[in-house]
């Protein structure tokens, strides 16, 4: 049974259609990635899936548990990590912690709020009142409220957004922890590299729609080689060499020229065709492509 | 724990962080109405026969503290919540419709019973009271409470902003409860004001109230059970199907 099933998902927000019609099926024990854009529509599908939204046609089930009619069995296998950064400024961490669990129907749960604590690095700060923290320690407090209740599915709607480093790693080691022992993950993030190594596999939302499916691996491959970045000291690039340029990106700089390069001796032909027209390289870089160069590729095709 | 349980655990808790505002304050402003009214008017009023003023204040007072509490509890709980964004913990919860208005409603009655049994305490210093059908008493307040407690949740629903949500209170739960007979027998009104009077439902909960400390009302207490009991059924449905549908709660 899939984990998340999304079926022809559809909402409209007055005059913008925030979703048009979004399949999307998210196995389980995956770390799947949604990625798109400001506006892509990943908050309202993150929203619609949690209940927090309805959709106006279409539907969702949670591990066979539609999000309408079966809304308790839905939330109840299901962990949230909210985009804003929220809180009770009534409570401490330990009170926020134990409550979120009785709304979850769960008494008892002080040993594993304990070792939520821990992983988060949170054991210190327990009976800090909420309004105390630090916002990277209430982001870690988000965290965990969603996982009070050791959901099968957890999902996190940009976590790491402005988050310092040492608390990325702290959540990324736990949550990967949690992946492997078979929690499924599903990420929105606008760190691409993020998304690259923990995800596998990806969707990309546009305007509404899912406009890329695949594994990680194999969205990778959609860009082949390297890209070499020239910089030169005046003039213009050769036309021998205009059939190179790559289109993923648009340069602010006139000078600066961005080649598509699929082997490494191909790089030495380019230089010598430069040096041929007479014309000087300032700066020069080589890099391989990753996840960014594939998300402006698929963004920039279908404007 | 169940959802239930701790939803109202976590209401109760949220009002006894701030006591002073929410309990003592609320007590205090009772005590100074009935000093300055009951020293103004004690020797010219006398609403029921053998009844001081004082004595005729002390339950108006009580019951509006009761009412004017519990409105404040559930509706200020929840546009704080909604406004500061931390409601988003309770509705990605799978707790239900009912059990989020029993808990809002019912923590909302404690604390205005904890006001109004505050207002009572210290008024028995200044006036003497009968007690002439606790039952009464206890019915009137239980149901005044929840009536007010679910106008709060609906307001809280409602309201968008901290402004409308003092537009609600300042402009319909004050007069409703100020024009309902707390510091006057609407008997003393001319006859058209009296008609508005029994059009007030505020008026009935109050009026039923009164009956069971003295024996005295201005309506039979039935009727005024039976209004107060429909005016209820009315509320909690409207409020229970927008918690349901997720009016202005889930977008």
């Amino acid at each position: 049974m899939a984990s998340i099933r999304i079926d022809q998902v559809r909402k409209r927000f007055g005059a913008l259609q925030a979703l048009d019609g979004v399949s999307l099926e998210i196995a389980n024990g995956e770390f799947f990635g949604l990625l798109g854009p400001n506006g892509a529509g990943k908050t309202t599908l993150i929203s619609i899936i949690a209940g927090l939204a309805r959709a106006d046609q279409g539907s969702v089930r949670i591990l066979g548990h539609d999000v309408v009619t079966d809304f308790r069995a839905a939330r109840r296998s299901i962990g949230v990590v909210p985009q804003e950064l929220v809180f009770d400024p009534f409570f401490t961490v330990r009170e926020t912690l134990r409550m979120q669990s009785g709304y979850f129907g769960i008494s008892a749960n002080d040993a594993w709020i304990d070792e939520i604590l821990h992983e988060l690095g949170l054991t210190a700060k327990a009976d800090t009142n909420m309004r105390a923290l630090s916002g990277g320690m209430k982001r870690r407090v988000l965290v965990a409220q969603a996982l009070v209740h050791k959901p099968p599915v957890i999902m996190l709607d940009e976590p790491t957004a402005g988050v310092d480093v040492e608390l990325r790693q702290t959540l990324w080691r736990f949550i990967g922890r949690l992946n492997r022992e078979g929690h499924t993950v599903v990420l929105t993030t606008h760190y691409l590299e993020e998304a690259q190594a923990l995800c596998s596999r990806i969707a990309m939302l546009k305007t509404g729609a899912v406009v890329a499916l695949d594994s990680t691996a194999a969205l990778l491959k959609r860009i082949s080689g390297s890209q070499l970045v020239v910089r030169l000291t005046t003039g213009s690039l050769p036309a021998s060499l205009h059939h190179l340029l790559s289109h993923t990106e648009a340069s602010l700089d006139t000078r600066q020229y961005t080649l598509r390069v699929n082997h490494h001796d191909e790089v030495e032909q380019i230089l010598a065709q430069i040096r041929q027209s007479g014309l000087a390289i300032e700066d020069l870089q080589l890099h391989q492509a990753d996840l960014e160069d594939v998300f402006i590729q698929i963004m920039g095709g279908r404007q | 724990m169940t959802g239930f349980r701790t939803l109202l655990y976590k209401e109760l808790l949220r009002f006894w962080k701030v006591a002073t505002q929410t309990l003592t304050a609320p007590i205090v402003t009772a005590m100074l109405y009935l000093l300055i009214f009951g020293h103004v008017l004690e020797d010219h009023v006398q609403p029921f026969p053998g009844v001081s003023y004082t004595a005729f204040l002390v339950p108006g007072l009580v019951m509006m503290s009761v009412l004017q509490n519990a409105f404040a509890n559930s509706s200020s709980s929840l546009i704080q919540s909604k406004i500061t964004g931390n409601l988003v913990f309770i509705l990605l919860t799978p707790l239900s419709h009912w059990e989020m208005f029993n808990a809002y409603v019912l923590a909302a009655m404690i604390r205005g019973f904890l006001v109004g049994l505050g207002v009572m305490l210290i008024t028995l210093l200044f006036a003497k009271l009968s007690f002439v059908a606790p039952l009464w008493i206890v019915l009137f307040a239980l149901l005044g409470a929840a009536i007010l407690g679910t106008m709060g949740l609906i307001a809280g629903i409602w309201a968008e902003k901290f402004d409308q949500l003092a537009a609600f209170q300042n402009f319909l739960i004050v007069p409703a409860t100020f024009l309902a007979g707390v510091f006057y027998s609407v008997h003393s009104l001319p006859p058209f004001w009296l008609a508005v009077s029994h059009a007030n439902p505020f008026f009935y909960m109050i009026d039923g109230f009164r009956y069971g400390f003295f024996g005295y009302s201005d309506v039979a207490p039935l009727t005024s059970l039976f209004v107060v009991l429909l005016f209820f059924l009315v509320l909690s449905s409207i409020a229970v199907t927008l918690l349901k549908r997720g009016y202005k709660l889930r977008h």
